[in-house]
């Protein structure tokens, strides 16, 4: 298993590497949409929780274009008979994409948010670094899991690029909602507040019980 | 199967005991003291969302058995309690947001954690429908709509949790504390009208199935009888036996 998923994982990471199709692109929406909610909300720097909001929609819907893209290789190259015909387990690939989808979604989160801070924020974003990156790793496995499972859902049906986004956006509204709310009082303008410990709870109960969900039902999606 | 036996009385049944939730809101039910005759939209919108909710995880379990037994008839027996708990979903927000206009002053009111957990709720299941249409083979189809209604299912417990604990509550806590709750003679009412509201799930969804079951049939003699001649049948959401 360790192994299989060590392979797909590379490989999922070496076509990304030289292709350049998801990560730039993810990253590039990011900032224009930082720049039309600029104009937008007609607000030259943002805080509290307008700030945690605006943050949280352009993740979200940067990560809806990497979610798109997760299986395209596999149906389109042929990827999926491939591993179907390999002894390993099912899991694995759930597992591996899940990672790749993490690691797409850290790298562009390491341009976004610093960008984010740059051009938006109005309280220094150094006053509860390591209680934001907590928010972010968080909220980043849930993105990744319940992304996995939709991209898997939507790759085989004929209208996949509108159905990962009316499927996915409801299935993390509660995931957005908990992160934006524990980011808000970390950029409060006067100081940041204390990280609100409940709504960490939630989002890790999220995390767990989707990716029971997801190792559970993922075989079912394989079968053909 | 044959799901149309025992329809003609439990419909007779499903007529009588909304009726007399109907006689008994009007007549028997005491007027609320705070909100006076509006109060009396809450014996339709509370019922009619509790069974939509049960409609969803319903189709959730038709779904696990689905998966565990390959079976397309528990297939369309998840189709047939969603597709009937959307509607109950789309009735219980349309007077939801009829109540809270009465009450609260204003058509949608996004502090009210149930309104705003039960219209996520909605629009993930509206899903439900385009993403059947999208698949074109019948066993994937079924297969695929199952892993949602399973996902979906589990979902709904989560995101009525989370959104709770994002509003601050002003939804009237019907049976939170024990005792304190609806008077008797209200909770009689409640308690018929849920019965009521129930029993109208299960004919529709008896009628539904009855009547897909017999289209098959119906299908399946044509075929016999035209052989290859016959036209495909119209691609649709709903699963075929």
């Amino acid at each position: 298993m360790r192994r299989a998923v060590g392979a797909l994982l590379r490989k999922d990471l070496l076509v990304e590497l030289r292709t350049k199709e998801a990560v730039p692109a993810m990253a590039l929406f990011s900032i224009s949409t930082f720049v039309v909610f600029h104009f937008g909300l007609d607000r030259s720097s943002l805080d509290g929780s307008l700030a945690a909001g605006v943050l949280w929609v352009t993740l979200l819907f940067a990560a809806v274009l990497g979610i798109n893209r997760l299986f395209v290789a596999e149906v389109e190259q042929g990827g999926f008979d491939g591993f179907l015909l390999a002894p390993v387990d099912r899991t694995s690939l759930l597992v591996a994409k899940v990672l790749a989808l993490l690691a797409f979604l850290v790298l562009v989160q390491l341009i976004a948010v610093p960008a984010f801070a740059f051009l938006l924020l109005g309280p220094s974003p150094w006053q509860a670094l390591p209680e934001l990156l907590a928010v972010l790793a968080l909220a980043d496995i849930g993105l990744a899991v319940i992304g996995t499972l939709v991209s898997a859902i939507a790759i085989r049906t004929r209208a996949r690029d509108l159905i990962v986004p009316i499927l996915l956006l409801p299935l993390l509204i509660p995931l957005v909602l908990a992160a934006a709310q524990a980011t808000a009082p970390l950029l409060a303008l006067d100081g940041a507040g204390p990280l609100p410990e409940r709504w960490l709870a939630i989002l890790a109960i999220y995390d767990g019980v989707f990716g029971l969900i997801a190792y559970a039902i993922f075989d079912f999606l394989l079968e053909d | 199967m044959t799901y149309g036996k025992g329809l003609r009385p439990l419909a007779a049944l499903t007529a009588l005991t909304l009726t007399a939730a109907f006689a008994l809101v009007f007549f028997f039910a005491p007027l609320d003291a705070d909100q006076g005759f509006v109060q009396k939209i809450f014996y339709v919108h509370v019922p009619i969302g509790i069974v939509a909710l049960v409609g969803f995880m319903a189709g959730g379990v038709f779904a696990i058995q689905h998966l565990r037994t390959r079976d397309p008839r528990h297939d369309l027996r998840s189709y047939v309690a969603i597709h009937i708990a959307i509607v109950l979903a789309l009735g219980t927000l349309v007077t939801g947001s009829i109540w809270a206009k009465a009450s609260w002053g204003s058509w949608w009111v996004w502090q009210e954690p149930m309104l705003v957990s039960f219209l996520i709720v909605f629009l993930l299941y509206a899903c439900y429908t385009p993403l059947r249409f999208s698949i074109e083979d019948r066993e994937r189809q079924a297969r695929y709509a199952s892993v949602f209604a399973i996902v979906a299912g589990a979902f709904v417990p989560l995101n009525f949790a989370a959104v709770r604990m994002a509003e601050a509550y002003i939804h009237p806590r019907t049976f939170a504390t024990t005792g304190g709750g609806l008077p008797g003679d209200m909770l009689i009412t409640f308690l018929v009208a849920l019965a009521g509201v129930g029993l109208l799930f299960v004919t529709l969804w008896k009628y539904e199935m009855a009547s897909k079951n017999a289209t098959f049939k119906l299908r399946a003699l044509r075929r016999a009888l035209a052989g290859d001649e016959l036209a495909p049948a119209r691609r649709s959401a709903a699963p075929t036996l």
